[in-house]
Protein backbone atom coordinates (compact mmCIF):
# COMPACT_ATOMS: atom_id res chain seq x y z
CA UNK A 1 0.00 0.00 0.00
CA UNK A 2 1.88 3.02 -1.20
CA UNK A 3 1.24 6.29 -2.95
CA UNK A 4 3.90 7.11 -5.54
CA UNK A 5 5.23 10.16 -7.32
CA UNK A 6 3.81 8.85 -10.60
CA UNK A 7 0.37 8.54 -8.99
CA UNK A 8 0.61 12.17 -7.85
CA UNK A 9 1.43 13.24 -11.38
CA UNK A 10 -1.45 11.14 -12.72
CA UNK A 11 -3.82 12.68 -10.15
CA UNK A 12 -2.90 16.20 -11.30
CA UNK A 13 -3.61 15.22 -14.90
CA UNK A 14 -7.00 13.83 -13.88
CA UNK A 15 -7.78 16.92 -11.81
CA UNK A 16 -6.99 19.10 -14.83
CA UNK A 17 -9.38 17.03 -16.95
CA UNK A 18 -12.23 17.04 -14.42
CA UNK A 19 -11.90 20.79 -13.82
CA UNK A 20 -12.00 21.34 -17.59
CA UNK A 21 -15.17 19.27 -17.75
CA UNK A 22 -16.81 20.85 -14.70
CA UNK A 23 -15.65 24.45 -15.05
CA UNK A 24 -19.10 25.75 -15.97
CA UNK A 25 -20.68 23.87 -13.08
CA UNK A 26 -18.08 25.29 -10.64
CA UNK A 27 -18.69 28.76 -12.02
CA UNK A 28 -22.47 28.30 -11.62
CA UNK A 29 -21.98 27.28 -7.99
CA UNK A 30 -19.71 30.30 -7.50
CA UNK A 31 -22.07 32.74 -9.19
CA UNK A 32 -24.75 31.86 -6.60
CA UNK A 33 -22.61 32.93 -3.64
CA UNK A 34 -19.22 34.11 -4.86
CA UNK A 35 -17.76 36.09 -7.73
CA UNK A 36 -18.38 33.46 -10.42
CA UNK A 37 -14.71 32.84 -11.13
CA UNK A 38 -13.84 29.54 -9.39
CA UNK A 39 -14.32 27.36 -12.49
CA UNK A 40 -12.45 29.70 -14.84
CA UNK A 41 -9.68 30.34 -12.33
CA UNK A 42 -9.10 26.67 -11.48
CA UNK A 43 -9.24 25.77 -15.16
CA UNK A 44 -6.57 28.36 -16.02
CA UNK A 45 -4.47 27.32 -13.02
CA UNK A 46 -4.55 23.57 -13.71
CA UNK A 47 -3.82 24.04 -17.41
CA UNK A 48 -0.73 26.01 -16.49
CA UNK A 49 0.25 23.37 -13.93
CA UNK A 50 0.14 20.73 -16.67
CA UNK A 51 2.23 22.86 -19.03
CA UNK A 52 4.78 23.25 -16.25
CA UNK A 53 5.04 19.64 -15.11
CA UNK A 54 4.17 17.58 -18.20
CA UNK A 55 7.63 17.12 -19.64
CA UNK A 56 9.65 17.69 -16.51
CA UNK A 57 11.41 14.98 -14.53
CA UNK A 58 10.96 14.98 -10.75
CA UNK A 59 12.93 13.02 -8.21
CA UNK A 60 10.59 13.59 -5.26
CA UNK A 61 7.13 14.86 -4.19
CA UNK A 62 8.85 17.99 -2.86
CA UNK A 63 9.94 19.20 -6.30
CA UNK A 64 6.66 18.29 -8.01
CA UNK A 65 4.41 19.90 -5.40
CA UNK A 66 6.58 23.02 -5.18
CA UNK A 67 6.17 23.59 -8.94
CA UNK A 68 2.42 22.93 -8.65
CA UNK A 69 2.17 25.38 -5.73
CA UNK A 70 4.10 28.19 -7.41
CA UNK A 71 2.18 27.81 -10.67
CA UNK A 72 -1.22 27.74 -8.96
CA UNK A 73 -0.35 30.78 -6.85
CA UNK A 74 0.58 32.84 -9.90
CA UNK A 75 -1.98 31.56 -12.38
CA UNK A 76 -5.26 31.01 -10.53
CA UNK A 77 -6.02 34.67 -9.84
CA UNK A 78 -8.64 34.25 -7.09
CA UNK A 79 -8.55 33.11 -3.47
CA UNK A 80 -8.19 29.51 -4.60
CA UNK A 81 -4.68 30.46 -5.81
CA UNK A 82 -3.03 31.12 -2.46
CA UNK A 83 -5.20 28.48 -0.74
CA UNK A 84 -4.45 25.55 -3.10
CA UNK A 85 -0.91 26.93 -3.50
CA UNK A 86 -0.28 26.74 0.24
CA UNK A 87 -1.80 23.25 0.35
CA UNK A 88 0.66 21.87 -2.22
CA UNK A 89 3.58 23.88 -0.84
CA UNK A 90 3.16 22.46 2.68
CA UNK A 91 2.59 18.95 1.32
CA UNK A 92 5.77 19.24 -0.71
CA UNK A 93 7.78 20.37 2.31
CA UNK A 94 6.46 17.44 4.35
CA UNK A 95 7.22 14.90 1.61
CA UNK A 96 10.56 16.37 0.47
CA UNK A 97 13.07 13.71 -0.60
CA UNK A 98 10.40 11.00 -0.96
CA UNK A 99 8.88 9.44 -4.06
CA UNK A 100 6.73 6.77 -2.43
CA UNK A 101 4.86 6.86 0.88
CA UNK A 102 2.21 4.83 2.68
CA UNK A 103 -1.35 6.21 2.51
CA UNK A 104 -1.27 7.35 6.13
CA UNK A 105 1.94 9.29 5.56
CA UNK A 106 0.33 10.90 2.52
CA UNK A 107 -2.65 11.74 4.75
CA UNK A 108 -0.25 13.37 7.25
CA UNK A 109 1.15 15.54 4.47
CA UNK A 110 -2.38 16.49 3.39
CA UNK A 111 -3.11 17.46 6.99
CA UNK A 112 -0.04 19.72 6.91
CA UNK A 113 -1.39 21.28 3.72
CA UNK A 114 -4.82 21.73 5.28
CA UNK A 115 -3.26 23.46 8.30
CA UNK A 116 -1.67 25.89 5.84
CA UNK A 117 -5.06 26.56 4.24
CA UNK A 118 -6.70 27.14 7.62
CA UNK A 119 -3.92 29.49 8.78
CA UNK A 120 -4.00 31.52 5.56
CA UNK A 121 -7.79 31.68 5.31
CA UNK A 122 -8.32 31.91 9.09
CA UNK A 123 -10.96 29.25 8.50
CA UNK A 124 -12.41 26.51 10.69
CA UNK A 125 -14.46 23.39 10.07
CA UNK A 126 -18.07 24.46 9.47
CA UNK A 127 -17.27 27.84 7.85
CA UNK A 128 -18.54 26.58 4.44
CA UNK A 129 -15.12 26.32 2.76
CA UNK A 130 -12.67 23.84 1.23
CA UNK A 131 -11.89 22.72 4.79
CA UNK A 132 -15.31 21.06 5.11
CA UNK A 133 -14.52 18.53 2.37
CA UNK A 134 -10.79 18.19 2.99
CA UNK A 135 -10.75 17.43 6.71
CA UNK A 136 -13.25 14.52 6.54
CA UNK A 137 -11.39 13.08 3.53
CA UNK A 138 -8.06 13.13 5.38
CA UNK A 139 -9.64 11.61 8.49
CA UNK A 140 -11.15 8.81 6.39
CA UNK A 141 -7.87 8.14 4.60
CA UNK A 142 -6.19 7.68 7.98
CA UNK A 143 -8.68 5.05 9.18
CA UNK A 144 -7.35 1.49 9.06
CA UNK A 145 -8.46 -0.12 5.78
CA UNK A 146 -7.92 -3.56 4.21
CA UNK A 147 -6.23 -2.02 1.16
CA UNK A 148 -5.48 1.25 -0.62
CA UNK A 149 -8.60 0.94 -2.74
CA UNK A 150 -10.83 0.82 0.35
CA UNK A 151 -8.92 3.70 1.99
CA UNK A 152 -9.35 5.97 -1.04
CA UNK A 153 -13.01 4.94 -1.48
CA UNK A 154 -13.66 6.01 2.12
CA UNK A 155 -11.79 9.28 1.55
CA UNK A 156 -13.85 10.11 -1.54
CA UNK A 157 -17.12 9.25 0.18
CA UNK A 158 -16.17 11.51 3.10
CA UNK A 159 -15.13 14.35 0.78
CA UNK A 160 -18.41 14.17 -1.14
CA UNK A 161 -20.42 14.08 2.07
CA UNK A 162 -18.40 17.04 3.38
CA UNK A 163 -19.07 18.89 0.13
CA UNK A 164 -22.84 18.24 0.37
CA UNK A 165 -22.82 19.18 4.04
CA UNK A 166 -21.77 22.72 3.04
CA UNK A 167 -25.23 23.30 1.46
CA UNK A 168 -27.10 24.18 4.69
CA UNK A 169 -24.11 26.00 6.19
CA UNK A 170 -23.89 29.74 6.77
CA UNK A 171 -20.75 31.07 5.10
CA UNK A 172 -18.21 32.63 7.44
CA UNK A 173 -15.34 33.21 4.98
CA UNK A 174 -14.77 34.83 1.62
CA UNK A 175 -17.14 36.82 -0.54
CA UNK A 176 -20.04 34.45 0.22
CA UNK A 177 -19.84 35.51 3.88
CA UNK A 178 -21.01 39.00 2.87
CA UNK A 179 -24.32 37.33 1.89
CA UNK A 180 -24.97 36.14 5.44
CA UNK A 181 -28.16 34.05 5.60
CA UNK A 182 -28.48 34.11 1.81
CA UNK A 183 -25.43 31.85 1.57
CA UNK A 184 -27.52 29.03 3.09
CA UNK A 185 -28.83 26.47 0.57
CA UNK A 186 -25.87 26.68 -1.81
CA UNK A 187 -23.01 24.18 -2.13
CA UNK A 188 -19.56 25.69 -1.60
CA UNK A 189 -17.51 25.78 -4.85
CA UNK A 190 -14.20 25.34 -2.97
CA UNK A 191 -15.46 22.21 -1.17
CA UNK A 192 -16.63 20.96 -4.58
CA UNK A 193 -13.21 21.33 -6.22
CA UNK A 194 -11.69 19.60 -3.19
CA UNK A 195 -13.99 16.62 -3.83
CA UNK A 196 -12.67 16.56 -7.44
CA UNK A 197 -9.10 16.59 -6.08
CA UNK A 198 -9.81 13.59 -3.83
CA UNK A 199 -11.57 11.76 -6.69
CA UNK A 200 -8.50 12.37 -8.89
CA UNK A 201 -6.11 11.12 -6.21
CA UNK A 202 -8.26 8.00 -5.76
CA UNK A 203 -8.42 7.24 -9.46
CA UNK A 204 -4.67 7.64 -9.86
CA UNK A 205 -4.02 5.48 -6.79
CA UNK A 206 -6.23 2.68 -8.15
CA UNK A 207 -4.57 2.72 -11.56
CA UNK A 208 -1.23 2.30 -9.81
CA UNK B 1 11.94 54.59 4.83
CA UNK B 2 8.76 52.50 4.60
CA UNK B 3 7.51 51.50 1.15
CA UNK B 4 3.85 51.10 0.21
CA UNK B 5 2.57 48.30 -2.01
CA UNK B 6 -0.98 48.64 -3.31
CA UNK B 7 -2.62 45.34 -4.32
CA UNK B 8 -5.81 45.40 -6.37
CA UNK B 9 -7.81 43.01 -8.57
CA UNK B 10 -7.09 45.46 -11.40
CA UNK B 11 -3.63 46.49 -12.51
CA UNK B 12 -5.01 49.81 -13.75
CA UNK B 13 -6.65 50.47 -10.38
CA UNK B 14 -3.46 49.59 -8.48
CA UNK B 15 -1.36 51.93 -10.60
CA UNK B 16 -3.99 54.66 -10.50
CA UNK B 17 -4.29 54.46 -6.73
CA UNK B 18 -0.50 54.61 -6.43
CA UNK B 19 -0.55 57.71 -8.61
CA UNK B 20 -3.26 59.34 -6.46
CA UNK B 21 -1.43 58.42 -3.25
CA UNK B 22 1.76 60.07 -4.48
CA UNK B 23 0.00 63.10 -5.93
CA UNK B 24 -2.42 63.89 -3.12
CA UNK B 25 -0.23 63.07 -0.15
CA UNK B 26 2.68 65.21 -1.25
CA UNK B 27 4.78 62.14 -0.49
CA UNK B 28 8.46 62.81 -0.97
CA UNK B 29 9.93 61.30 -4.11
CA UNK B 30 11.94 58.90 -2.00
CA UNK B 31 8.86 57.04 -0.65
CA UNK B 32 8.64 53.90 -2.79
CA UNK B 33 4.99 53.45 -3.78
CA UNK B 34 4.12 50.63 -6.16
CA UNK B 35 0.84 49.17 -7.36
CA UNK B 36 0.33 45.60 -8.61
CA UNK B 37 -2.84 43.88 -9.72
CA UNK B 38 -4.67 41.67 -12.17
CA UNK B 39 -4.13 38.00 -12.86
CA UNK B 40 -1.09 37.02 -14.88
CA UNK B 41 -3.03 37.15 -18.13
CA UNK B 42 -3.96 40.78 -17.57
CA UNK B 43 -7.57 40.11 -16.49
CA UNK B 44 -9.19 40.92 -13.16
CA UNK B 45 -7.67 38.91 -10.34
CA UNK B 46 -4.64 38.68 -8.11
CA UNK B 47 -1.34 36.89 -8.57
CA UNK B 48 0.74 35.85 -5.56
CA UNK B 49 3.82 35.89 -7.80
CA UNK B 50 3.32 39.56 -8.75
CA UNK B 51 3.03 40.55 -5.09
CA UNK B 52 6.05 38.44 -4.16
CA UNK B 53 8.13 39.95 -6.98
CA UNK B 54 7.18 43.49 -5.96
CA UNK B 55 8.06 42.77 -2.31
CA UNK B 56 11.46 41.28 -3.14
CA UNK B 57 12.19 44.28 -5.34
CA UNK B 58 11.15 46.83 -2.71
CA UNK B 59 12.50 45.26 0.49
CA UNK B 60 16.25 45.71 -0.10
CA UNK B 61 15.70 49.47 -0.41
CA UNK B 62 13.18 49.88 2.44
CA UNK B 63 13.05 49.41 6.23
CA UNK B 64 9.68 47.76 5.71
CA UNK B 65 6.71 47.57 3.35
CA UNK B 66 3.04 48.23 4.08
CA UNK B 67 0.70 46.31 1.78
CA UNK B 68 -2.64 48.01 1.19
CA UNK B 69 -4.98 45.45 -0.45
CA UNK B 70 -8.43 45.99 -1.94
CA UNK B 71 -10.66 42.98 -1.08
CA UNK B 72 -10.85 39.24 -0.56
CA UNK B 73 -8.28 37.48 -2.71
CA UNK B 74 -5.97 40.49 -2.54
CA UNK B 75 -5.68 39.99 1.20
CA UNK B 76 -5.29 36.20 0.97
CA UNK B 77 -2.77 36.49 -1.87
CA UNK B 78 -0.77 39.08 0.08
CA UNK B 79 -0.60 36.70 3.04
CA UNK B 80 0.46 33.94 0.64
CA UNK B 81 3.24 36.10 -0.81
CA UNK B 82 4.54 37.00 2.66
CA UNK B 83 4.72 33.28 3.49
CA UNK B 84 7.10 32.79 0.58
CA UNK B 85 9.56 35.38 1.96
CA UNK B 86 12.39 34.53 4.34
CA UNK B 87 11.31 34.95 8.00
CA UNK B 88 13.56 38.04 8.22
CA UNK B 89 11.93 39.71 5.21
CA UNK B 90 8.46 38.55 6.27
CA UNK B 91 8.90 40.36 9.60
CA UNK B 92 9.31 43.61 7.67
CA UNK B 93 5.95 43.42 5.88
CA UNK B 94 2.52 44.29 7.28
CA UNK B 95 -0.92 44.17 5.64
CA UNK B 96 -2.95 47.31 6.33
CA UNK B 97 -6.48 47.05 7.71
CA UNK B 98 -7.69 50.01 5.68
CA UNK B 99 -9.70 51.09 2.63
CA UNK B 100 -7.37 50.81 -0.34
CA UNK B 101 -7.40 54.34 -1.73
CA UNK B 102 -7.70 56.42 1.42
CA UNK B 103 -5.42 54.05 3.32
CA UNK B 104 -2.71 54.26 0.66
CA UNK B 105 -2.86 58.03 0.71
CA UNK B 106 -2.62 58.40 4.49
CA UNK B 107 0.11 55.75 4.62
CA UNK B 108 2.06 57.78 2.06
CA UNK B 109 1.74 60.88 4.23
CA UNK B 110 3.06 58.98 7.25
CA UNK B 111 5.85 57.30 5.30
CA UNK B 112 7.07 60.59 3.87
CA UNK B 113 7.53 61.89 7.42
CA UNK B 114 9.96 59.03 8.06
CA UNK B 115 7.57 57.10 10.36
CA UNK B 116 8.22 53.42 11.17
CA UNK B 117 6.16 50.50 9.83
CA UNK B 118 3.77 50.40 12.80
CA UNK B 119 3.04 54.13 12.50
CA UNK B 120 2.53 53.92 8.73
CA UNK B 121 0.09 51.00 9.26
CA UNK B 122 -1.73 53.03 11.93
CA UNK B 123 -1.92 55.97 9.52
CA UNK B 124 -3.56 53.74 6.93
CA UNK B 125 -5.98 52.34 9.51
CA UNK B 126 -7.12 55.87 10.41
CA UNK B 127 -8.47 56.17 6.88
CA UNK B 128 -11.46 54.14 8.09
CA UNK B 129 -12.62 57.24 9.96
CA UNK B 130 -12.52 59.68 7.05
CA UNK B 131 -16.04 61.06 6.73
CA UNK B 132 -17.42 61.80 3.28
CA UNK B 133 -21.03 62.69 4.02
CA UNK B 134 -23.67 62.62 6.74
CA UNK B 135 -25.56 59.82 5.01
Amino acid sequence: MAFTLEMARGALEKLNAVIEEKKDYLTDLDSAIGDADHGINMNRGMKRVMEKIRDKEYSDFGGLFRDVAMTIMSAVGGSAGPLYGTFFMKMGQKLAGKREVAEDEFADAMQEGLSGIMALGKSQLGDKTMVDALQPAIDALREPAPDASAAWAAALKAAEKGMEDTIPMLSKRGRSSYLGERSIGHQDPGATSVAYLIASLREAALEG
Amino acid sequence: MIGILIVSHSEDAARGIAQIAVGMSGAADDVPITGVGGNDEGGLGVSVAKIYDALTEMLPACDGVLIVPDLGSSILSSRGAIELLSPKDASKVVIADAPVLEGSMLAAVEASSGADLEAVAEGAREAKNLKKSDH
